[in-house]
């Protein structure tokens, strides 16, 4: 992806995202990169306790925006892998005091004088002010989209938002695939979605039981170790550096060799 | 179940339609309305009209659509 400010969204709540972000950015981070991901989900703040990180907070995103803070004083270092960082969003404050303009203000600072590689952005659910502030200074998207109709209308929505925003590089993360439901016909496919969507898919997420475990644990599932979703997620981090990476076959059943290896192989 | 055949495939078929009228901000209900109306325009015109107008949303090359479809005899 050209794209180096990149909002996370959905249109839809519970899809994904915050899991995608925190995933993406430690695997982003493991590639080498220099990463911060912001929470912009003001009131509902989630990106620190899924990332682990929630016992660090002490300034919050409205703080830098009004100038109680810098940047570098916000910024939580990640301490399990190199170059990655968290803003977190606040969890008390007027969510009104979050300015766009300021905002991407902030994202090109990071990018420009911090010496950020790649910033992600985290998105409130909707398509009203917090998504449209979160949206402004990206200049790519990646679109969560769960593969079950709710989803698939809300991710339109929001493409066509993004689009009149002039955000053009724009892929899809599907996210929550469960190959044995699609087998059946029973879940929409991968393919399907694309159709309906019209837009490329990035990540190939399967459901995947640690990712709820990682999420106990406040422990980014790329950077435990690995299984299915793990593997889809850092594939996803090379595909946006630009490495050609082919998709995992999800479709078919995973047959006696894929339970043994979920069985003997798993994080 | 073989019986109900793919669900997906229901699915995708309602996604279609919803996102036609989504994407060109109608409101439901509003291609029905005009079938009606157009009934009433062609029985003017074609008093021996009967039945198998068909008025719907196709999608064409990025572009939203509207086809009516009218056998004369």
């Amino acid at each position: 992806m050209k794209a180096r400010a990149i909002v996370v969204t959905s249109g839809k709540g519970g899809v994904g995202k915050t899991t995608t972000t925190a995933n993406l950015g430690a695997g982003l981070a493991k590639l080498g990169e220099k990463v911060a991901v912001i929470d912009v989900d003001v009131g509902l703040r989630n990106l620190d306790v899924v990332m682990g990180l929630e016992g660090r907070v002490v300034f919050d995103l409205i703080d830098v925006l009004e100038g109680r803070a810098r940047a570098r004083q916000a910024l939580i270092r990640d301490k399990r892998v190199e170059n990655l960082y968290l803003l977190p969003a606040s969890q008390t404050k007027d969510k009104e005091a979050l300015d766009p303009e300021r905002f991407r203000a902030l994202v090109q600072h990071l990018l420009t004088e911090e010496g950020f590689d790649r910033v992600l952005i985290d998105s409130p659910a909707g398509i009203e002010k917090g998504f449209q502030t979160a949206a402004t200074p990206a200049e790519g998207a990646l679109v969560v989209v769960n593969p079950e109709v709710s989803s698939v209308r809300d991710a339109d929505r929001i493409i066509g938002l993004l689009e009149a925003r002039e955000i053009r590089e724009n892929l899809l993360v599907i996210n929550r695939l469960r190959p044995r439901m699609v087998a059946k016909g029973d879940m929409l496919s991968v393919e399907d979605v694309v159709e309906i969507l019209g837009l490329k898919p990035i990540g190939i997420i399967p459901e995947d039981e640690g990712v709820l475990i990682s999420t106990n644990q406040g422990e980014p599932l790329v950077l435990k170790g690995m299984g299915p979703a793990a593997q889809a997620f850092l594939d996803m981090a090379r595909r946006i550096r630009g490495e050609e990476v082919p998709f995992k076959n999800l479709e078919a059943s995973p047959g006696f060799l894929g339970v043994l290896r979920r069985l003997f192989g798993g994080g | 179940m073989w019986w109900r055949g793919k669900s997906k495939d229901k699915a995708k078929e309602r996604l279609k339609l919803v996102l036609a009228y989504d994407r060109a901000s109608l409101p439901p209900g509003l291609v029905e309305a005009l079938k009606q109306d157009l009934l009433e325009v062609l029985k003017r015109y074609f008093p021996a009209h009967e039945e198998g107008l068909s008025v719907a949303l196709e999608e064409r090359g990025g572009r939203m659509v509207l086809v009516a479809d009218i056998p004369l005899r």
